[in-house]
């Protein structure tokens, strides 16, 4: 079982088992302190917006695409920003924390 | 008995209207009468990745089952509600049971407009709305086979696309004298067009439907359009817009108008009760106009509005509603509402499958279309929202970013 530590929105830790084999955003969209995830996946809404711990970030692939062109008309964008639903989650990513950032 | 919240129909905004429910601290009842046998799942895909075979079913799911099971929501799915009295404040369901609640969430979505030409319920002729419907399709859509598509707006196209995809050949017939016709402006519906074309898609428009042949086992074999002219089908897809569900809110003698009609708080004209979806149709300050719309985002944004109102808040609904529609590698991101629009701005050259049209009234942005241009898209939503004054020159700019081209500079 691999494990996400997820920050809320007021700064609170909880650690769930992450779903392996498809986005973030799927695990996230179930919990009450997640993401609103509206288009679904489709990269089209920049409702699934996380940040990364630092200490993560080099272990996932950079955002590229349509990912970066929404990240980057957000106004909370930070460099550690994410869409969720494009960021696969792996065994080997046991422990990836990540924070959800404010609704725009 | 306890009382509490009913939400009647369990799709897109039936799903973040308990989800809102519970996190604004609700802890009374809370039942969801839904008529599909399924838990709340995303209709988008049903013509895009999962048509074409490429997104398993359980990824559909807007909420795994455990999500309802800790939120103790009570699930009466595969069950219709047939009956609702505003005075007694009660449901009745297709089961017999008459169920009471203190405030009502009507979610019941909408319908694909059915024809009634001749011919229109032989076998081969199917609509798209449900996952029902998908298994009816997909085991349809097989390489080589021809399929008519009636109507091209969003639904036939995406299908047009997907079927492409698979290996069929497609034909689209279509009234108007261009596609998508009634949502988005020449230029726009002119590179679709195109961009159909180039993956074989046949298109022909001016073509209205008279009715369907049958072949001697009662199957459809052909579509007759008014000019006489038979296209060849082994299957049809009927794609020709959607009708709000307004029957159960219209027979307790709710106000219908287009769609059950609701406050910017999303109250009927009942105040235990309020509608969110596809069935509603609510005034926006913003356009200044009565709008239903059939979108997720609207689902979603109306759900939330009613689902905090009916607890108590009063929140009015005026967000800048967006769309968004897949074709091939084509990703059309609308915001805004562009109905009453005198002039439009093409940013950018189609050609190269990346570029912007925006629709103004005088100097404000009403509305963009956006091709492969997500960042227009996101920039967007603020002017639109502000009623920004553009400079249309630098509009017409795609190399000035979107923010910038406005009037003050
Ligand atoms: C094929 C397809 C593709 C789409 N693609 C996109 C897209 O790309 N982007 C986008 O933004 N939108 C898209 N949409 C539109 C979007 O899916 C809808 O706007 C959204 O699902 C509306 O949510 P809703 O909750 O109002 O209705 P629905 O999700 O339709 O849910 C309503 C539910 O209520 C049930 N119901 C009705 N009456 C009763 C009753 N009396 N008792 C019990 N249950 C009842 C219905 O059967 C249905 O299950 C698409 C729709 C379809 C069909
Ligand atoms: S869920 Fe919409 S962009 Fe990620």
């Amino acid at each position: 079982m691999a494990e996400l530590v997820i920050v809320d929105r007021d700064g609170a830790e909880h650690r769930v088992e992450g779903k392996a084999g498809v986005s973030l955003m799927e695990t996230l969209r179930e919990m009450d302190y997640g993401v609103a995830a509206i288009c679904g996946g489709m990269c089209s809404c920049a409702t699934c917006h996380i940040y990364v711990d630092e200490t993560w970030l080099s272990r996932l692939p950079a955002p590229q695409g349509d990912e970066l062109e929404l990240l980057q008309e957000l106004t909370s964008r930070r460099p550690t920003s994410r869409l969720c639903c494009q960021v696969e989650f792996t065994p080997a990513l046991d422990g990836l924390k990540v924070a959800i950032a404010p609704d725009e | 008995m306890e009382q509490g919240v009913i939400v009647i129909g369990a799709g897109q905004a039936a799903s973040t209207a308990v989800e809102t429910l519970r996190k604004e601290g609700f802890t009374g009842e809370i039942t969801l009468v839904g008529d599909e046998p399924e838990l709340p799942y995303s209709r988008p895909p049903l013509s895009k990745k999962f048509l074409a075979g490429e997104l398993a079913e359980e990824r559909l799911l807007l909420k795994a089952q455990s999500f309802y099971d800790s939120h103790q929501v009570r699930l009466r799915l595969g069950t219709r509600a047939t009956q609702l009295s505003t005075q007694t404040r009660t449901v009745t369901l297709d089961t017999g049971e008459t169920l009471n609640y203190s405030k009502l969430l009507l979610c019941t979505g909408s319908s694909p407009r059915r024809v009634s030409v001749p011919g229109h319920d032989l076998q081969g002729i199917h609509y798209l709305r449900s996952k029902s419907d998908v298994a009816r399709l997909a085991h349809e859509l097989t390489a080589n086979r021809r399929i008519v598509i009636v109507g091209a707006g969003y639904i036939g196209l995406e299908v047009a696309a997907t079927c492409r995809q698979l290996g069929l050949q497609v034909d689209v017939l279509e009234m108007a004298e261009r596609i998508m016709n009634r949502v988005v402006a020449s230029p726009v519906s002119d590179f679709f067009a195109q961009e159909h074309a180039k993956a074989g898609v046949n298109i022909h428009t001016r073509h209205s439907l008279a009715g369907f042949l049958a072949d001697p086992q009662g199957r459809v074999c052909a579509v007759q359009t008014t000019d006489g002219a038979q296209w060849p089908a082994d299957l049809v897809l009927v794609g020709v817009g959607g009708l709000p569900n307004t029957e159960l809110a219209a027979r307790a003698g709710l106000t219908i108008d287009n769609g059950v009609a609701v406050d910017l708080y999303c109250q009927t004209s009942d105040p235990d009760v309020y509608a969110a979806g596809d069935c509603a149709n609510q005034f926006s300050t913003h356009y200044q106009r009565r709008l239903r719309l059939e979108s997720v985002d609207n689902a979603f944004e109306q759900a939330k509005t009613a689902a905090q109102n009916l607890l108590g808040k009063s929140l009015a609904h005026d967000k800048i509603p967006w769309f968004w529609s897949d074709q091939y590698d084509l990703k059309l991101l609308i915001s805004g509402i562009n109905m009453d629009f005198d002039q439009g701005v093409l940013r950018g050259d189609p050609s190269t499958r990346s570029f912007t049209y925006c629709y103004l009234r005088g100097n404000e942005l009403l509305a963009v279309d956006c091709i492969n241009q997500a960042k227009d898209y996101m920039a967007s939503k603020r002017l639109i929202a502000d009623r920004t004054s553009m400079d249309l020159m630098r509009l017409a700019d795609i190399s000035v970013p979107l923010r910038e081209a406005t009037a003050q500079g």
